[in-house]
């Protein structure tokens, strides 16, 4: 069998060497194509009424001005009369017209009336005393109950009492079990008892997770020689992808649906759009070049999208589209949950963390939300969580970017930099000395952590809190550490090698910007000897092999082993082809630098196009996979660690922050391209930026409606925002081998925990909330000179 | 306002009607006989043309070729330039003059295409990403954005090749507060500013300035 293994370095041309972006040319000149950027002479625009309530019934829908209005050609009812909206902006209907002037038009001439009902778009802390339940677990609830280790015990215990609100699958399990369930945990959610799940209705906005225990926290608390508390949190914030969600719908004939969207997930829209629309998955196709921007938001086939393939149908199948106007993409296509919680933290005089307890709550809209992984990263002992989610009408969360461990960072991190001041410490100190807690990275973290410092200049900066103050300018740094899985998704690819030495990859994969292109190039070029120019690339449509979401940091470890094993499979096919020709047997040759040799007699070569020449007039495709076990090794692996250090200026009259200085140091298994992982991090510490300094989705308590769905006051941080930024990415001995592991997640975790210490660390105070705006570090302020 | 704030010297001068201006007058014509064409009325005690209601006919001058398309008068010059003429490199993102995404030349001055009507981007001359290269040779800032990797999803990255380009072909030996200022008309999501910021320089320092 063929050796589909990582070539060593020595023999590595392009693998972990800094490569341009291969579809950065097609972007800079402005001909890169997008879904929104998708035009027919025959184009109908679509466009979506929505509930300007947070929650109503609809009682009326009167459609009859807008069908007399020329130029309109379908209308498609989403929610009927009847329905219950549970957020402002929730689709009601949609349109389809001959340009957008008369789609808004038409719009406009529907009238929708609604009886409104109370809502609530409120995350604060769940007041005493308020109505809480503990009700049967979603497929969510277990999701975060295995991500936060949840003792099989109790685990056990709260699936007889309470049940779940789903069927169990096979899949879900496989993969409950890969993500760290026990037998006996899979076995009680088999046996569990089915509840149907609530819809808001009656029932309370709170719905408390069951308390979790770990070890004896009252004995740790009771003997503890210090202990701190604090309260830390996230806002909602949105995911504000520059290309809206949206797509173009058509069908060339009544059987046959053809989709551009902006999608995540090429491979999985069509069995999506299937279902609802009763057409067999095989029919649909989909397309996608470009995609400007996901971070989670974008795996779905939204209802609009399913809309605008509906009034295509009705429009006879002239293409459709939809892209979400600004305001809408903001309002309902992603926000990433709260968190919240009031945290002690018990310890020795020398550091020591003995106890974790946790009041926690947040809100990911209708749904409640996902309860964050805390302590992060620390395996604290001894522990005492409970956890609330607030189930109210903001519109529904997705997954953003590291779903959960932001926020998870922002509490455990900023608890123990109030510890480390608490015992006049320095956190770095701290975080050195608690590392035996953070399980299998530990090594990782310790290599790290000097390494950070060292490029930060850490240890000549650092001053106990609020000791750095120069007339009304107080500076400070901040430290995080994080971890994500990353271990590659299933993925299926083709490599054809041509009888004239051309080379084709196909992967109905996506690239979102994390240069999955070129990801997939540089493995194919690499494994043929070939130059990058050499290989044509067909990525983003069903008509090539199916390729994982884009989710998680899956993409990576996924697209490089099949591609890896596609190529080593299709240098075979023509090694078999060649070999005669060079009096050898197939496997004594290699393909490097543009020959076919061999391996012993390197003089007995042939040019790639010679060799090539050799297959005569047919083709030959070799299909790779990942994973496939019948084909050792294993590729890809999980588990990575990082760390994020900032250092920051708080100006004390105005309460503005101001970063100075920022370094991220990771790992990620085996690197194929060094630059674009590292604008992974350099993006990921500049949105971390944006997220801990000016990011919220802001409501209007009164009218339920988001007040900020603009891009002026719905703020991302700007050119002038960001400033010096290190990345350091570890390489080598100890990382290479492990094979090649997703990086989009974990960069992104630290950025806004370690700015939020080194707020902490500038002004003397905790600054309990990011994002941190100006008011509310004028408030930690105010409080401090007020206490 | 600062003459090297290009984002600031746009809308509207030409035919002396304002956005807000026009939305008015549009209001007060739409109850009028519809015409065919244009015709003059006064406003605020000038004349002006007025267009529409309902399509009317547009020439615009974009990258040196003249176009013509029928559109109504509210329509922006980018949703004319995307949807009337498939010319899709300025992106529509925030659609309201926020973000510089759909950024082009008019006449010289970086302007939101967003934010212009395609009426009175008539007579001017628009100069979009799409006219950077020259045959296969991509332009200095172009090349400088693929060197820095400054672009990741690159839906910003034409918006912000458009203003890089403007601000250092009229910005002889910029100061970095100028720079500052020159790009910070534009938004990205992916954080590509680190690259952007590099390629600004790699430009700088080829014309034997100091980059930023």
């Amino acid at each position: 069998m063929p050796d589909y293994s990582w070539p060593d370095a020595e023999h590595r041309t392009l693998i972990g060497k800094r490569i341009s972006r291969v579809d950065a040319p097609v972007k800079v000149s402005g001909r890169a194509k997008y879904t929104y950027d998708y035009h027919t002479a025959d184009l109908l625009y679509g466009r979506v009424v929505r509930s300007p309530h947070a929650k109503a019934k609809v009682v009326s829908i009167d459609t009859s001005a807008a069908e007399k209005m020329p130029g309109v050609k379908a209308i498609e009812i989403i929610q009927k009369p009847g329905t219950t909206v549970q957020w402002a902006g929730d689709e009601i209907l949609a349109l389809a017209a001959v340009d957008e002037a008369t789609a808004e038009d038409a719009a406009r001439l529907i009238v929708v009336k609604y009886q409104p009902l109370p809502h609530m778009v409120s995350d604060a802390e769940p007041p005493p005393g308020a109505a809480e339940e503990a009700g049967p677990m979603s497929g969510d609830d277990v999701d975060d109950a295995i991500n936060n280790q949840m003792p099989e015990s109790q685990f056990v215990q709260y699936l007889k009492e309470h049940g779940i609100t789903f069927h169990p699958e096979e899949d879900d399990l496989k993969e409950w079990k890969g993500a760290g369930a026990s037998e006996g945990i899979l076995n009680a959610i088999r046996q569990a008892q089915f509840h149907e799940p609530t819809s808001g209705g009656g029932h309370s906005a709170y719905q408390r997770a069951a308390a979790q225990t770990q070890g004896e926290p009252d004995k740790a608390f009771s003997e503890a020689e210090v202990v701190s508390e604090g309260l830390y949190g996230s806002a909602v914030i949105t995911h504000c992808c520059l290309e809206t969600h949206g797509s173009v719908a058509e069908w060339p004939d009544k059987d046959h649906l053809f989709v551009h969207i902006s999608t995540q997930n090429v491979s999985g829209v069509p069995a999506q759009m299937a279902e609802p629309l009763s057409v067999p998955a095989a029919n649909v196709r989909v397309h996608q070049d470009h995609i400007g921007g996901g971070f989670g938001s974008k795996f779905s086939a939204d209802r609009w999208d399913v809309t605008a393939a509906r009034l295509s149908k009705k429009a006879g199948g002239k293409p459709v589209r939809i892209m979400l106007e600004r305001d809408s993409e903001l309002k309902v296509a992603g926000a990433r949950p709260s968190a919240y919680a009031r945290v002690k933290l018990a310890a020795k005089n020398d550091g020591t963390i003995t106890g974790w307890q946790s009041q926690g709550w947040g809100t990911g809209g209708p749904g409640g939300g996902g309860a964050p992984p805390i302590p992060y990263v620390f395996a604290i002992p001894n522990q005492r969580k409970e956890y609330t989610a607030i189930r109210n009408n903001i519109g529904p969360a997705r997954a953003w970017r590291a779903p959960n461990h932001p926020q998870a960072a922002v509490i455990s991190m900023g608890a123990m930099d109030d510890l480390a001041a608490k015992l006049n410490m320095d956190p770095l100190e701290l975080w050195t000395k608690n590392l035996n807690l953070t399980g299998p990275r530990e090594k990782t973290y310790r290599e790290e952590l000097p390494i950070a410092a060292d490029l930060m200049g850490w240890k000549e900066k650092w001053r106990p809190r609020g000791q750095n103050i120069s007339g009304h300018i107080a500076r400070g740094l901040g430290l995080s550490i994080h971890t994500w899985g990353g271990r590659g998704h299933a993925s299926e690819c083709d490599c054809t090698i041509h009888p004239d030495g051309s080379v084709d990859i196909k992967l109905g994969s996506q690239d979102i910007g994390t240069g999955t292109r070129t990801t997939i190039i540089i493995v194919a070029a690499e494994t043929l000897g070939l130059p990058i120019e050499a290989i044509n690339l067909y990525l983003g449509d069903t008509q090539y092999p199916p390729s994982g979401a884009s989710g998680g940091s899956t993409t990576p470890g996924g697209v490089s082993p099949s591609t890896r094993r596609a190529a080593v499979d299709a240098r075979q096919l023509l090694f078999e082809k060649v070999a005669p020709a060079l009096n050898a047997k197939p496997e004594e040759l290699e393909a490097v630098n543009g020959t076919v040799r061999v391996i012993s007699d390197p003089s007995r070569s042939l040019s790639w196009k010679q060799a090539c020449s050799k297959m005569g007039a047919v083709p030959v495709t070799a299909r790779g996979k990942n994973p496939d076990r019948t084909k050792p090794p294993d590729l890809t692996n999980s588990g990575v660690g990082g760390v994020g250090m900032a250092d920051v200026e708080v100006d004390m009259e105005t309460g503005v922050v101001a970063v100075k200085k920022m370094v991220t140091v990771q790992d990620c298994g085996l690197i194929i391209d060094l630059k674009t992982a590292e604008s992974s991090c350099f993006g990921a510490m500049i949105m971390g930026i944006s997220y801990a300094l000016f990011e919220e989705k802001v409501m209007d308590l009164a009218s339920g409606a988001m007040l900020n769905p603009n891009m002026e006051f719905y703020r991302l941080a700007g050119y002038n925002d960001i400033p010096e930024l290190v990345v350091h990415m570890m390489t080598g001995k100890g990382y290479d081998e492990r094979g090649v592991i997703g990086l989009g997640e974990p960069p992104v975790i630290s950025p806004g925990a370690a700015i939020a210490n080194a707020v902490a660390n500038a002004i003397g105070v905790r600054v309990p909330f990011i994002p941190m705006t100006p008011d509310k570090v004028l408030a930690a302020l105010q409080q401090k000179t007020g206490a | 306002m600062p003459d090297d704030d290009p984002k600031r010297n746009s809308a509207g001068d030409g035919s002396g009607v304002s956005r807000r201006d026009f939305l008015k007058i549009s209001g007060i014509s739409a109850a009028a006989v519809p015409v065919i064409g244009t015709k003059v009325v006064e406003a605020a005690g000038v004349p002006v043309k007025v267009y529409g209601p309902g399509k009317t006919p547009v020439t615009l001058n974009i990258n040196g070729e003249k176009h013509t398309l029928q559109v109504e008068p509210r329509v922006t010059l980018l949703d004319a330039m995307r949807d009337g003429l498939d010319i899709t490199g300025a992106k529509r993102v925030c659609d309201r003059g926020e973000c510089g995404a759909c950024t082009v030349i008019l006449d010289g001055k970086t302007v939101y295409s967003c934010s212009i009507l395609a009426i009175d981007a008539q007579g001017k001359d628009v100069t979009t990403v799409e006219s950077f290269m020259q045959g296969d040779q991509l332009a200095a800032i172009q090349q400088a954005f693929v060197d820095n990797d400054g672009s990741q999803c690159g839906f910003c990255t034409p918006g912000f090749i458009v203003a890089a380009k403007a601000f250092l072909d009229t910005h002889a030996n910029p100061a970095p507060d100028q720079i500052q200022r020159g790009l910070a008309g534009n938004l990205c999501r992916c954080g590509t500013y680190h690259g952007i910021r590099h390629a600004v320089a790699q430009v700088l320092e080829a014309r034997g300035q100091k980059g930023a």
